[in-house]
C-alpha cells in the first residue's frame, strides 16, 4: 500500500472509465445474459421465451452428448499437459546443463509460442493428412493405417499433438527459469554425498521444482481446455463423430451452428464455473502451499 | 554443471537436437509445401526438400489470393491483422496502465468494488462467453470494423495486475518529491510513472502483440465481409475451400505468411518477450 497518495476525487473515475465501461458492456453483461439465458428457453421460431428454471442444465446433465464431451475434454486436457509439460522439462534439463550453447538452443525452442493455435492446426492436419501426409505414409511403412478423417483415437492424438506443440516453447521457458533458481550448492553437497545425477534429480531438483510444476499444471489444464478452440476448429471440427468435441467448441458450435440459445448459455455457466475454480486454485494453493 | 561426464553432455546434445527436429518439423513441411507447384502434391506424398515455386507463389498470394475461396489477397488480410493486433495491444496498455494508477494511488469511496470488476474479467474469456458477448457487438453495430474486432478484447486483468505490481515498487519517496515540487497527479503520471515503467510496457506490448495477431474465434465471427478478414481467421476459410480442390501449396504459403510476423517478434526481441511472459503470469 502506498502511503503517499493524491487526494482527488473525481479523477480516478475518469482514470477507471475506460476499462470501467469496457468491462462492462463486453464481460459483464454477456456474461450476466448467459446467466439470464440459462434459465429460459426459446420456442422453434425465437418468437416466445419461458422461464425453465433448471431444465437447461438438468437436460445437460442427461445428454449423452455433453458427458461425452466432458469426458472428451477431460482426456484432451490431460494429455495435452502430461505431453507438453513431459517433452518441456527434458528439453529444459537439457538447456540447464549447457553453459555456452544454451541460449542458442533456447532460442530455436522458443519461437512456436508465436504461432497461432490455428495456425498450428492446420500444419499438423497437412502433415497427418491421410492421403499426402507424410506421417501417414511413414506410419504405413510401419503397418498402421492412420486417418484422423474416421478414426476417433487418431482425430483425438492429431488435435493432442497440435496442441500439445504449441504448448511447449511456454512450458520450456518455466521450467528453464525454474531449474535456474535452484541454488547450485545443493546438487554440488549431494554430488559431494555420492548421489548420481539420476538420484540428484528426484531427490533434489524435481522436489524444488514442484512450485513451478503445479504452476504449470494449472495454466496448461486452462490452455487445453480454453485456448485450444483454433486448434479444434482448424482440423476435426469436433469430429469423427463427437470424439473430439471438447466443452469450449460445443458452446461455440450448439450457440452459433445449432442455434440452441438456452442450452448453449447453461454451457456457458458451467464453464464460467470451471475457469473460476481454476482461477481459485491457481490464487490459492499454487503461489502459497507448494514451496519446500 | 556439478561435474564432467562426457557421456550425459552428449545425451543432452542429442534430445536437444531431436528436440528441436521435432519442434520444427511442420514448419519445415509447411515451408517445403510452399515452394512446389500444384501437381507436386498428385504423385502421393509431399517432397521433403524446396522445390523452384517460392516467388511465384509466395507473389500470387501477397498480390491476388485465391480466388475460387472468396478470401482477399493475404497481404490484406496481414494488413487487418496488423491493424488489429496493434488495436489490442496499445488499447489494453493504455487503458490498464491508467487504470492501474487510479487504484494504486488514489483513495475513493468504491475502490475495492472497482478492483473486482476489473478482476473478474480473468474468469471470462471469450471463448466462454461467446454467444451473448456477439450478441452485445452485433447490437451495437460494431460487425466487420476494427472496433468491433479489437474493442471487446483490450479489457484485461492481467495488464493491469502487472501495472499495478510495478507502480507498488516504485518508491513512495519519488510521489512525495514530485508533490513537494508542486506537480499534479497526471503530470506525476506522464513525468515519472510512464518513463519508469517503459520496459514493462515494452515487455507487454511483446506479449499482447502476439496476442492479438494470433486472435481466431472473434474475428471468424465478427467478420462477414472478406475486407476485415485477418490471416489467421482467413487461412481457415481457404483450407475449406481447397479441400476439393488440393492447393496446399497456397494454403501452406499462407500458413507461412500468418506466422511470420509474430515470430520475427519473439526471436528479435526474445528478451523483452520472456520477461513478458513471465511478468503477466504472476
Amino acid at each position: 500500500m502506498k502511503r503517499t497518495i493524491f487526494r482527488n476525487q473525481l479523477l480516478p473515475w475518469l482514470l477507471l472509465a475506460p476499462q470501467l465501461i469496457i468491462t462492462f458492456v463486453f464481460f459483464l453483461w454477456p456474461a450476466g445474459q448467459a446467466v439470464r439465458q440459462s434459465f429460459l428457453r426459446e420456442d422453434a421460431f425465437g418468437i416466445r421465451t419461458t422461464f425453465v428454471g433448471f431444465d437447461n442444465f438438468i437436460a445437460l446433465w442427461n445428454s449423452p452428448e455433453y458427458l461425452n464431451s466432458l469426458q472428451v475434454t477431460a482426456v484432451f486436457a490431460i494429455s495435452v499437459t502430461v505431453l507438453s509439460m513431459g517433452l518441456s522439462l527434458l528439453l529444459a534439463i537439457a538447456v540447464d546443463r549447457m553453459i555456452r550453447s544454451a541460449r542458442v538452443y533456447s532460442t530455436l525452442l522458443v519461437w512456436p509460442y508465436a504461432v497461432a493455435p490455428a495456425v498450428a492446426g492446420i500444419l499438423w492436419w497437412f502433415i497427418f493428412n491421410p492421403t499426402i501426409g507424410i506421417m501417414p505414409y511413414m506410419l504405413d511403412q510401419m503397418g498402421y493405417d492412420w486417418n484422423h478423417i474416421s478414426d476417433k483415437g487418431d482425430a483425438m492424438m492429431l488435435v493432442v499433438i497440435a496442441s500439445a506443440w504449441k504448448q511447449i516453447s511456454y512450458n520450456f521457458l518455466f521450467f528453464l527459469a525454474g531449474l535456474q533458481a535452484i541454488p547450485a550448492s545443493l546438487r554440488e553437497a549431494a554430488a559431494i554425498d555420492g548421489a548420481g545425477p539420476v538420484r540428484r534429480f528426484f531427490d533434489i531438483t524435481f522436489p524444488l521444482l514442484s512450485p513451478t510444476t503445479f504452476f504449470l499444471l494449472v495454466v496448461n489444464i486452462v490452455y487445453a481446455m480454453f485456448d485450444t478452440f483454433g486448434v479444434i476448429d482448424a482440423t476435426t471440427e469436433g469430429g469423427p463423430a463427437q470424439a473430439t468435441n471438447i466443452l469450449v467448441y460445443k458452446v461455440y458450435f450448439d450457440g452459433f451452428v445449432g442455434q440452441n440459445l438456452g442450452s448453449s448459455a447453461a454451457q456457458s455457466v458451467v464453464l464460467m464455473a470451471l475457469v473460476l475454480v481454476l482461477t481459485v486454485i491457481q490464487f490459492r494453493y499454487v503461489e502459497k502451499k507448494v514451496e519446500y | 554443471m556439478i561435474e564432467n561426464r562426457p557421456g550425459l553432455n552428449l545425451l543432452a546434445h542429442l534430445t536437444l537436437i531431436l528436440g528441436i527436429c521435432i519442434v520444427a518439423l511442420p514448419v519445415w513441411v509447411a515451408f517445403v509445401a510452399s515452394t512446389h507447384g500444384p501437381t507436386d502434391f498428385m504423385s502421393g506424398t509431399i517432397p521433403m526438400w524446396p522445390g523452384p515455386h517460392l516467388v511465384e507463389n509466395y507473389s500470387q498470394m501477397l498480390g491476388g489470393g485465391l480466388s475460387t475461396s472468396g478470401t482477399p489477397p493475404v497481404g490484406t488480410m496481414m494488413l487487418n491483422s496488423l491493424i488489429m493486433a496493434l488495436c489490442i495491444a496499445i488499447g489494453k496498455i493504455a487503458i490498464s496502465v491508467l487504470s492501474a494508477f487510479a487504484v494504486v494511488y488514489f483513495r475513493f469511496p468504491l475502490r475495492g468494488l472497482a478492483f473486482w470488476c476489473i478482476f473478474i474479467t480473468l474468469m471470462l474469456p471469450v471463448e466462454v462467453r461467446i454467444v451473448p458477448t456477439f450478441q452485445v457487438v452485433a447490437d451495437l453495430g460494431m460487425l466487420n470494423s476494427y472496433a468491433g474486432l479489437s474493442i471487446p478484447l483490450i479489457a484485461s486483468a492481467t495488464a493491469t495486475f502487472l501495472f499495478r505490481q510495478v507502480f507498488l515498487t516504485i518508491p513512495d519517496e519519488l510521489t512525495e518529491a514530485a508533490r513537494i515540487d508542486g506537480a499534479g497527479p497526471m503530470k506525476f503520471f506522464r513525468d515519472i510513472l510512464l518513463p519508469l515503467s517503459r520496459t514493462n510496457i515494452a515487455a507487454l506490448f511483446v506479449i499482447l502483440f502476439i496476442y492479438g495477431w494470433n486472435q481466431y474465434l472473434w474475428p471468424l465471427l465478427i467478420t462477414t465481409s472478406s475486407d476485415y478478414y485477418t490471416i489467421v481467421a482467413g487461412i481457415k476459410r481457404m483450407a475449406d475451400a481447397v479441400d476439393g480442390l488440393p492447393q496446399w501449396h497456397l494454403v501452406m504459403a499462407t500458413a507461412m505468411l500468418a506466422m511470420i510476423p509474430p515470430v520475427i517478434v519473439v526471436i528479435g526481441m526474445q528478451r523483452l518477450f520472456v520477461k513478458g511472459l513471465v511478468e503477466t503470469e504472476k
